[in-house]
């Protein structure tokens, strides 16, 4: 399905933009420039204000990037847990830093904001799937599920 | 109505008011750096903080609003302080160059730092390093210098209906960007400039050309000719210290023969030309079926916008040039040979309330003299340096006279600077043209004021025309829209960009509130009151240039000279 017809599914909704978003994101792994204009236009909005929302969202990428999404919190729970040094290991494990991509297009390394689950820090996420209690010596095994 | 305490002082306001609003009923002026009167409250600056008994924090008080038996302090040691925090932490991530900037000496932010004594700030001065965008030949973006109160981006989204800026990220990382964050040019922009007046700093200004003006003076060979758009002589006064509408024409004139011009001319005679062929064009329309409703063409960002989001209807705009490129073409060939002056060695420059004319006036088919008609064009801000620049002092100086052949010009033309006035001034030689009668008063004032849209019909010997005004592209907007769907009752529609018409143009002095603009639009109209000649068809020179050279309104001469046509924008995204 081509992503304007993935975003003319939601046109009828109040607020549908962001769900389209999230939609042509879950294919294309990102939101590529096209799609914005395209949503701009089936939603009847200026291009303007449907860029302001894709750039809002830290959940939407403007940029292309890899098509695993790695998210690591940074806010303070995980960073006392010691998020940095997962992050290294990440970061050692697919030889990139954290806002890059691997050069083979399967991995994204982001940081985030609190996701939620500070009962079991470090947390990350990949592609909306949440790993508890994390340390540098899980993340090779982590990993390789997407690999 | 609401009672309340503001620093002591007793006082009741209207229910819904804000503690700003009440405050300056008062006498108390709080500061603000985000607010802007026309606008909808933003709050996001905090500058206008005030402490409010029973909250334990301070209040802004540009959109906390009132309530009975409220207490409000302006001026505490805990308000001040924390003001000063708040302007010192927006300096922070400010570029410290106000020597250099274009707003220096006319800048909120500055402003604010004076009146707070900011001396040593604390906090280190971090800029984002981003780069200009010089992307359009009629303004540049400096976001390096936004300080992201949003009311740019009110005055191109709600005001004009264009969208070209927005807000792009989140947070400590959000800017105002052009469309994608790409550049201007690239954006929907039209170049009218209304982000300009809207921002308090140096982040936006008018791509400014007074190097070019002075290397042009300096060339010996160089024959410097111009012309002045009927809105500028209002408003330069302001730009000098003097009231608005206070500068005398010939006083005026006089600065710029000082300043270095050889000669003087006025665009309001090309103005009066205008209603000669735009008069005949739209009477033509009428009497063989053209396309209409007509629309007129003066303002060069109408033109954008209608070729960017409406280049359907470009078969409705009135085929004449603006005045000024009326002029331009004319100064290099007519009053050339008049005057005996190598064309070759003109050089054009306009004064214009605008800056879209910079981009107007660069338009590759802006060259039927055989040269670039207009060279160089000049806002009226940058005739207002140049002045101050010369050191001049207008209350001595001698007035001065118009050069011949393009400098005279009737009350009509006078009237095009603000909103209604190309209209009004068509109404007076279409009537009398049409009727055979003399029109005994000459005051359409229905087409008058600073209202978004206003209507009007006219008996012409039977046949009723009805047209409509519309001022700020968004009202614009709601014309077009009608037109689109074929729903239009009006045969002739004024458009002018900017709010208020050229009064309020892109290149006037900064322009912080339309109560400025409304000042303005008063004082065109007593202008046209104390000429001697008000419709554009008594204008000896205009009589002068048919029977020498023109021969006749839309006839051979005027096709190749003083109309055009129109293109689509074809942007990439609206």
């Amino acid at each position: 399905m081509g992503y304007t017809d993935i975003i003319a599914r939601y046109s009828d909704k109040p607020g549908g933009l962001i769900e389209a978003f999230h939609a042509v994101q879950k294919e294309l792994s990102y939101l590529p420039e096209e799609v914005i204009v395209e949503a701009a236009r089936i939603f009847n909005v200026p291009v303007a204000q449907a860029y302001g929302v894709a750039s809002f969202y830290s959940m939407f990428s403007t940029k292309a990037r890899g098509k695993n999404i790695i998210r690591i919190c940074e806010s303070a729970p995980c960073h006392v847990a010691g998020a940095a040094e997962v992050v290294a290991a990440i970061e050692a494990e697919l030889g990139i830093k954290a806002g890059e991509s691997t050069a083979d297009g399967s991995f994204a390394l982001e940081l985030t904001e609190c996701v939620g689950q500070c009962q079991a820090t470090p947390v990350i996420t990949i592609n909306g799937k949440a790993y508890l209690d994390v340390n540098p010596a899980k993340i090779r095994e982590i990993l390789a599920e997407y690999k | 109505m609401v009672n309340l305490t503001v620093d002591g002082i007793k006082i009741s306001v209207p229910e819904g008011s804000t503690i700003l609003q009440a405050a300056k009923e008062v006498g108390v002026s709080i500061p603000t750096l985000c607010y802007h009167p026309d606008q909808a409250v933003k709050a996001n600056c905090r500058v206008c903080v005030c402490e409010v008994e029973g909250n334990r924090l301070l209040q802004a008080a540009c959109a906390m609003p009132v309530f009975e038996g409220m207490t409000v302090k302006t001026r505490t040691p805990k308000v001040l302080e924390a003001r000063r925090t708040i302007l010192e932490l927006i300096l922070a991530n400010h570029p410290q160059d106000c020597l250099n900037c274009i707003r220096n000496g006319n800048c909120e932010l500055q402003s604010l730092a004076e009146e707070f004594a900011i001396r040593d700030n604390p906090f280190e001065n971090k800029v984002r390093g981003l780069p200009k965008d010089f992307s359009t030949p009629a303004l540049f973006r400096d976001p390096d210098k936004c300080v992201l109160c949003r009311r740019c981006i009110e005055a191109c989204s709600v005001i004009q209906s264009v969208n070209a800026l927005g807000l792009e990220g989140r947070g400590v990382h959000s800017m105002v960007v052009p469309t994608l964050g790409k550049d201007l040019l690239e954006s929907p922009c039209i170049m009218c400039g209304q982000c300009i007046h809207a921002c308090p700093v140096g982040a936006i200004g008018e791509n400014e050309q007074i190097d070019e003006f002075l290397a042009a003076l300096a060339d010996p060979n160089k024959i410097v000719v111009t012309q002045i758009a009927p809105a500028v002589r209002v408003a330069i006064a302001e730009e000098i210290g003097m009231t608005t509408g206070d500068m005398p024409m010939n006083v005026f004139v006089q600065g710029l023969r000082q300043i270095g011009f050889d000669y003087v001319l006025h665009t309001n005679f090309t103005a009066d030309l205008t209603i000669m062929e735009e008069g005949n064009e739209l009477l033509k329309r009428l009497k063989e079926g053209g396309t209409l409703p007509m629309f007129t063409s003066c303002s060069p960002g109408w033109i954008n916008f209608c070729e960017t989001f409406y280049p359907d209807l470009t078969n409705n705009l009135s085929t004449c040039k603006s005045p000024q490129q009326m002029f331009g073409s004319l100064v290099k060939t007519y009053w050339a040979d008049k005057m005996g002056i190598d064309p070759a060695n003109i050089y054009s420059v306009s004064i214009m309330p605008c800056v879209a004319k910079k981009f107007e006036a660069a338009r590759p088919e802006m060259c039927s003299s055989g040269y670039r008609d207009v060279d160089l064009v000049l806002t009226t801000r940058e005739i207002g340096r140049l002045f101050r620049m010369s050191g001049l002092d207008f209350n001595k100086l001698p007035g001065a006279d118009f050069d011949p052949w393009m400098g005279k010009y009737t009350g009509a033309a006078v009237i095009f600077g603000a909103s209604g006035g190309v209209m009004e001034a068509a109404l007076r030689t279409v009537y009398e043209v049409v009727t055979g009668n003399t029109l005994e008063d000459v005051n359409f004032t229905v087409t008058r004021g600073i209202t978004g849209i206003k209507e009007a019909e006219v008996d012409l010997n039977g046949t009723v025309v009805k047209v409509a005004i519309a001022n700020g592209l968004a009202n614009a907007r709601k014309l077009m829209d009608q037109v689109r769907a074929g729903e239009s009752p009006y045969h002739f529609i004024e458009i002018m960009a900017c709010p208020g018409g050229c009064i309020g143009g892109g290149g006037q002095p900064i322009t912080k509130a339309n109560v400025k603009r409304v000042e303005r639009i008063d004082a065109i109209y007593v202008e046209d009151e104390a000429c001697e000649m008000r419709k554009s068809h008594i204008n000896p020179e205009v009589t002068a240039i048919y029977e020498d050279f023109l021969h006749e309104p839309l006839g051979h001469k005027s096709h190749e000279l003083l109309h055009t046509h129109y293109h689509n924008a074809n942007k990439k995204f609206l």
